[in-house]
């Protein structure tokens, strides 16, 4: 008698549209493993995280170790392997949005969400990180919410950008958070 | 928004340059760009019509275009901008880059950060093939040529050209060692143009305009317009197109509304955050191109001017600077990792007011030592501005000296903290 019978069916990592984006992904360059930067990306967008399963599918599915699968995700700012807020606030303090009060806008978020750099607020819905140039100089002190730019920012702000996000929320929100979001350009550039 | 709109792009004349491409052929491509003096956007300012004449006519490796999106320079947002409303130019220039050197390929990479920009991009593209202008026969010709877009994940040190084909290729964004050159073995070991997507997105209307009428606008051998990002402390900070050479001050004073508040100018960034710092004596008459800013002691570099005024603490400033350095740092070599943190750890010292006198000058030293020390130019970009604020603002760094409060703290203003 076979074991493999006795096995449960495997658990679907990825959602089935995102599983065929992934097929279809792979196919689309000279070389299969270019695919892994934006798997990573992607995954972590509908997983919330780099879990050791989506590691593990993805280093199956580019076919490459799941070891080599964690070198090139711990290299790149955007990964991580652990979960955020459902709304990852990034606050750019780099050289332009320092000079414009960058410092004052990050204070406030520390002060309404009660954690600091890295830190996930308990009900889940919320993480803030300190980060480096988001590319929104001319607009500073700018920060991004999931892949959200919002411009001009100041700590008179903050609070409207909060309870804006809170009533997007999913009312159940899932441990892993972070969902993918429909981001569009506001402020001055749009 | 107008022209992401294909239908908008080419109301505008859009993908006419192209056109007249296919009828003239590499060759003539490649001599109205060398002619036209169209100098990188990116930052080193090397001639792009030299760079495609590079590639090698024959190669048994497919040949490649990359365009460079990865925009990440502190103090730089031009691209940004390219991607919201003007894609179809990137789009555009890469068909023309490709016919020039021979690639039936291009790839454009944009930062991770920027997704509604790739969004934009990939909807473009897919307008671009619908209408026939990519793939199999391209405009009814004989050519046929792909686009692929790709995006990042975070990391600055993407933007160095050989990393920028690591990371592609789905690796950690480590620079390769030269030579080769890309133009030689790049991407998957193919003969690679690598060009920054704003240098990318003039292509079009440099053929259009002709090589002649392009080199006529800016100064000798810097031909042209490009995009300056005016940023800190400006009255109206924003994107802006300006003729090559154009003055310093006026760009500074006219077209950015002068310093906010009616305060005075301490010192500016010229070219983003790697460029050394120049004072407002040093501005005087500098006209914005590559060899002007050059011989006045910093570069022109990616275009990003930040604007500093003078109730700003430059040791902060300079923390703030080797910061980020420190963090994108890729560790690679001992000179940029080690060098890095260690102007961090020092700079985070001294602006904290426990600093010893001699630490000016180990700044300074350590710094000295990074120069042309690395693999790759971002030991240089962490080096030289740093070399540039000690030198300039040596006395503000004395002021911090002996416990004393920073002479710039604010009331209620946490100390720096680190990313």
């Amino acid at each position: 008698m076979s074991l493999t019978n006795t096995r449960p069916e495997p658990i679907p990592v990825f959602s089935p549209q995102l599983a065929a984006r992934f097929d279809a992904l792979v196919e689309k360059y000279p070389v299969k493993r270019s695919a892994l930067v934006p798997m990573l990306l992607y995954a972590q967008d509908e997983v919330g995280y780099l879990s050791d399963a989506v590691v593990s599918e993805i280093a199956r599915r580019i076919g490459v170790t799941e070891l080599e699968v964690r070198d090139v995700a711990s290299y790149y700012s955007m990964l991580r392997f652990k979960p955020a807020g459902q709304f990852n606030i990034q606050v750019c303090t780099n050289i332009s949005c320092m000079l414009r009060g960058a410092y004052d806008v990050y204070e406030r978020f520390q002060e309404e969400l009660g954690v600091g750099h890295k830190g996930v607020t308990a009900d889940g819905l919320f993480s803030l990180e300190e980060v480096e140039c988001i590319g929104a100089c001319c607009w500073a002190p700018a920060i991004q919410v999931n892949y959200d730019f919002h411009d001009e920012l100041k700590p008179d702000l903050v609070p409207g950008i909060l309870s804006g996000y809170r009533g997007q929320a999913k009312t159940a929100p899932r441990e892993s958070g972070a969902p993918a979001s429909q981001p569009e350009g506001k402020g001055p550039r749009a | 928004m107008g022209a992401a709109n294909i239908d908008r792009y080419l109301e505008l004349g859009g993908y006419e340059a192209v056109k007249k491409c296919l009828a003239q052929g590499p060759d003539w491509i490649v001599n109205e760009m060398k002619a036209s003096n169209l100098r990188g956007r990116g930052g080193a300012g090397f001639s792009t019509g030299m760079k495609w004449s590079f590639v090698p006519r024959q190669s048994a490796k497919p040949k490649y275009i990359l365009v460079n999106g990865d925009e990440s320079e502190p103090g730089t947002c031009k691209d940004h901008l390219i991607f919201l409303h003007d894609p179809h130019a990137v789009i555009e220039g890469t068909i023309i880059a490709g016919l020039a050197v021979g690639a039936k390929t291009g790839f454009i990479y944009l930062r991770g950060e920027y997704r509604y920009l790739l969004e934009i991009t990939e909807r473009a593209v897919a307008d671009a093939y619908a209408r026939g202008f990519l793939g199999k026969n391209i405009f009814g010709s004989e050519y046929e040529f792909q686009i692929i877009t790709q995006t990042g994940a975070g990391a600055y040190e993407v933007g160095e050209e050989s990393a920028l084909m690591e990371s592609l290729e789905g690796k950690r964004g480590i620079p390769r060692i030269k030579p080769p050159f890309p133009a030689v073995v790049g991407l998957y070991g193919g003969p690679t143009v690598i060009n920054n997507a704003e240098t990318i997105a003039t292509v079009p209307h440099v053929i259009s305009m002709g090589a002649a009428a392009y080199s006529g606008i800016g100064t000798p051998r810097n031909g042209g317009t490009r995009l300056f990002g005016i940023s800190g402390h400006v009255e109206r900070p924003g994107v802006y197109e300006l003729p090559m050479g154009y003055d310093l001050k006026k760009m500074i004073y006219e077209v950015a509304g002068g310093i906010r508040g009616g305060r005075k100018l301490k010192a500016v960034v010229p070219g983003g955050s790697s460029t050394p710092v120049l004072l407002p004596e040093e501005i005087e008459n500098l006209g914005m191109d590559f060899d002007q800013v050059g011989k006045a002691g910093s570069m022109l570099g990616s275009g990003g001017v930040v604007v500093i005024d003078d109730q700003t603490c430059m040791v902060e400033f300079a923390l703030r600077t080797i910061s980020f350095y420190a963090h994108e740092s890729c560790g690679w070599c001992i000179p940029c990792r080690e060098g890095t943190d260690w102007l961090k750890k020092s700079l985070t010292r001294f602006h904290a007011g426990f600093g010893a006198p001699s630490d000016i000058d180990n700044i300074k030293y350590l710094a000295e030592n990074m120069l042309g020390r690395t693999f790759c130019p971002l030991g240089d970009a962490a080096a030289m501005p740093t070399i540039a604020f000690v030198k300039k603002f040596r006395k503000e760094f004395e002021d911090h000296l002996n416990g004393k409060p920073c002479p710039f703290a604010r009331e209620g203003v946490p100390q720096l903290t680190v990313v």
